[in-house]
């Protein structure tokens, strides 16, 4: 069996660095910093997750807090490279159906059970099919599991399915012990309540409302590793006692939506605090203003683009989210693989937008008012209330009078999945690759009354077909030709209009190592993690 | 002219009569001394007062903290009458209703009243403008829902000591119909604890709607008092000008009422008028 050129690539990376352990003790090394064992890393997490279970809840706070306690196969760099954890090594066959993974051999699980593939196929097959949506989608793909010996899982697809690895980073796949879970119902067997994984840390105490503590988990695989004893997240509901938590000190870290993008810039003023917006690039989060196609005008195309060239993205990256993210130039963000720089958006020009306008019959009445459209304003926190003023504004200057309405989380989620909204504002996840994150915002396969499909009811056959040649594609390099022409018919037929590449700010003391070391950033193991005296 | 003599011997009351005037005028001019819409972004974010011609300094996306009060003046002051006016159809039907009729009638209107009585109004308030969506007409309908239970029960015990004068009797032997007697007899003798009432529930709106906007659930396409403070609450170590002249704005109104409802009293109820002081 011969190594195919991706799988080449993977297999040196794990091989030459002997698992990143090595390579980032000499990262600090050369920092002129020495790991330091011990310590309790406080944090904070918000809201608080209803379970600590990944796959049963997969929502942010969950993934954040949960990805110290369980582990994937592999996890991400910020170029999205795979880097091996649970899995040492792994293959991938020439016909790109095979991927053969070599698990570690000394990992055990919190109750001191060591994981073997059969806790690994049990995972995938059973427990994340069965639980996970997004899982499920991407799963079935696959014809068989099995396990050679206790060490080994080949997994055979029936199609090639190349963005396959992207799955297996802990935040989509988490593995789970399967003698904890096999034979009753996942989301109410007793091991969500106490999660057992192979992380670094394990669950320690929880009191509801008040904190979270995960304390070190002494049998964890690598050697001497984690550093810290313990780390606490509390939950903290109101923004402003966050940042006082973070300014004296009470709390070492602050991340996602922690910390609003308004009080960033006093933050980085403060010399003992360290800003980043970096370790979002696997998730790369965009922004857009969600259109209903079928209410008219927003079916015309015209329509589209003038109002994407009403809107001036620099002012809202600078004046809404002070440079926290940065603005959109096409559906795939730049952080994502198979983005496009060359696809790029048309710019602000309110003069275009108003020709756009005048070409598509739109013409100005007494007011000045050409069209009314309503919006509905995500109710997401204050910053989206901004956002969608702003946008009043600026739309209101090309003669398009934007009426918001207002309405809580729940309502938002079931009007957008119902198509009951003419325009509203959407961000959703990207996961890597626009065939796990983009793809199902604009084929016309998935208009379903759900929301975070192609809710907008976008259709094109050429983009229908585009998306599937990318996505059955065998090597990156087909798939990057289809991704190409895809982005450059969108931008120009501005299905949805897109905003912001989004970020979050990760906010640390900087006594605080590699708080960011991966594209996954906050979500990942914090082995590595150590504190400075 | 005796009426005028009365409510200009409180001080207080025409401080109050002449800040409500300058909050008229400011909301009328509002055009004029800013003109257009005061959503529009005029300058850089977070300019203290003074700076840039920004006399109360500008909000988070620039727009003019000023502008955004005198023109959130006619929404407050519009919210506040027509709400209080709503309020009072309501509570004055009801409880003249029940003082007059009596019996049965006045124990169900009665025990209505007590039903909205118990329940807290603010809950109640945003409950309904939660359900029915957050525009200016469901929060003028939320308000007045919640405020004309007083009404009802002081208009009702008016009734009742009234309705047994010897001028109601007469009437009734005239052979008047029980509607013209209640509305040309009764009504106008109970008319001023109703005035006076109604000054106070203008104030009381105000307040309402101010929090109301100030949780978000305001009337998102227009710019309230309470939006302004709202808006600017989660910032206020950043730039306290966008919520403490808002602030100020509303303290004095409501103020400004409440010296006015107090003077109203003392001038329609002379005999009450020097106990006080």
């Amino acid at each position: 069996m011969s190594i195919s050129r991706r799988g080449l690539m993977a297999a040196t990376a794990a091989a030459a660095g002997m698992g990143p352990t090595l390579m980032r003790v000499e990262d600090a090394l050369a920092q002129g910093i020495q790991p330091r064992r011990g310590g309790t890393l406080t944090t904070i997490l918000q809201p608080e997750p209803p379970v600590l279970q990944i796959g049963v809840n997969n929502q942010g706070p969950t993934l954040i807090a949960a990805g110290k306690i369980f582990q994937g196969l592999v996890k991400f760099s910020p170029t999205l490279e795979p880097l091996p954890e649970l899995a040492e090594s792994w293959t991938i066959s020439p016909d790109a159906l095979t991927y053969t993974f070599k698990l570690r051999n000394n990992v055990k699980f919190h109750d001191g059970t060591p994981m073997t593939a059969d806790d690994v196929i049990f995972s995938i097959m059973k427990f994340h099919m069965e639980v996970a949506p997004r899982a499920r989608a991407i799963f079935q793909r696959i014809d068989k599991a099995e396990a050679p010996d206790p060490h080994t899982v080949v997994l055979t697809l029936k199609a090639p399915f190349e963005p396959f690895l992207l799955m297996f980073d802990v935040t989509a796949c988490a593995i789970v012990p399967k003698h904890l879970f096999d034979g009753q119902d996942y989301r109410t067997a007793p091991a969500v309540q106490r999660p057992i994984g192979t992380g670094p840390f394990r669950f320690a105490e929880w009191q509801r409302g008040n904190f979270i503590r995960l304390e070190r988990f002494a049998d964890y695989w690598k050697p001497g590793q984690p550093y810290l004893d313990a780390i606490i997240y509390r939950i903290v509901p109101d923004s402003q006692s966050r940042r006082l938590a973070l300014e004296t000190g009470q709390v070492l870290m602050t991340a996602a939506g922690d910390i609003e993008p308004f009080d960033t810039p006093a933050l980085r003023a403060r010399p003992n605090l360290e800003v980043l917006t970096t370790g979002w690039e696997y998730f790369s989060p965009l922004s857009w203003i969600e259109t209903n196609h079928r209410v008219a005008p927003l079916g015309d195309v015209r329509v589209r683009q003038a109002i994407s060239r009403a809107i001036d993205r620099n002012f809202i990256a600078q004046r809404l989210w002070f440079n926290i993210g940065k603005p959109a130039t096409n559906p795939v963000a730049s952080t994502t693989k198979f983005h496009d720089p060359s696809a790029r958006i048309a710019g602000f020009d309110p003069r275009a937008a108003m020709q756009l306008l005048d070409a598509a019959g739109l013409r100005p009445n007494a007011q000045g008012v050409r069209a009314t459209i309503k919006h509905l304003v995500l109710p997401y926190g204050e910053v989206w209330t901004r956002l969608a003023e702003y946008l009043r504004q600026s739309l209101r200057q090309v003669g398009i009078q934007l009426e918001l309405e207002s309405t809580d989380a729940g309502s938002w989620a079931r009007r957008i999945g119902a198509w009951e909204y003419e325009t509203s504002i959407n961000f959703v996840y990207q996961f890597g690759d626009p065939t796990l994150g983009v793809e199902r915002t604009y084929v016309s396969s998935n208009i379903q009354r759900v929301t975070f499909t192609n809710t907008g009811g976008y259709s094109n056959p050429r983009v229908d077909q585009l998306f599937a040649a990318a996505r059955d594609g065998q090597t990156a390099e087909q798939r990057r030709v289809a991704f190409s022409e895809v982005q450059k018919i969108l931008v120009e037929e501005v299905p949805q209009i897109w905003l912001m590449e989004m970020a979050f700010p990760t906010i640390h003391d900087k006594r605080v190592q590699n708080a960011v070391r991966l594209g996954t950033g906050v979500h990942a193991s914090y082995d590595d993690v150590f504190l400075t005296a | 002219m005796a009426f005028l003599k009365s409510f200009a011997r409180n001080k207080g009351a025409v401080v109050g009569v002449v800040v409500l005037a300058l909050v008229f005028v400011v909301a009328a001019l509002a055009d004029v001394i800013f003109p257009g819409t005061p959503w529009d972004m005029v300058a850089a974010p977070f300019m203290p007062p003074g700076e840039m011609d920004m006399l109360l300094g500008s909000d988070s996306l620039g727009r003019d903290v000023a502008a955004g009060i005198a023109h959130g003046a006619r929404i407050s002051l519009l919210v506040g009458a027509v709400s209080t006016v709503v309020a009072l159809a309501l509570g004055v039907s009801l409880g003249a209703l029940a003082g007059y009729v009596g019996g049965v009638v006045d124990d169900l209107v009665m025990r209505f009243t007590e039903f909205f009585q118990t329940i807290p109004s603010f809950v109640l308030a945003i409950l309904l403008v939660a359900i029915f969506t957050p525009t200016i007409s469901s929060v003028v309908f939320a308000i007045a829902v919640v405020s004309w239970p007083p009404v009802a029960r002081v208009v009702r015990a008016e009734f009742l000591s009234l309705r047994s004068r010897e001028f109601v009797q007469a009437a009734e032997v005239l052979g008047k119909s029980r509607l013209s007697i209640v509305v040309g007899d009764i009504l106008p003798n109970a008319l001023s604890p109703i005035i006076v009432l109604s000054s106070l529930m203008v104030a009381n709106a105000i307040l309402l709607e101010s929090a109301l906007s100030f949780l978000g659930l305001g009337d998102p396409n227009l710019m309230t008092w309470g939006f302004l403070i709202g808006s600017g609450r989660s910032v206020i170590r950043l730039a306290w000008w966008m919520s403490v002249f808002p602030g100020v704005a509303i303290f004095l109104t409501v103020l400004a009422l409440n010296l006015v409802g107090e003077g109203l009293s003392d001038a329609l109820n002379p005999r009450l008028a020097g106990r006080r002081t």
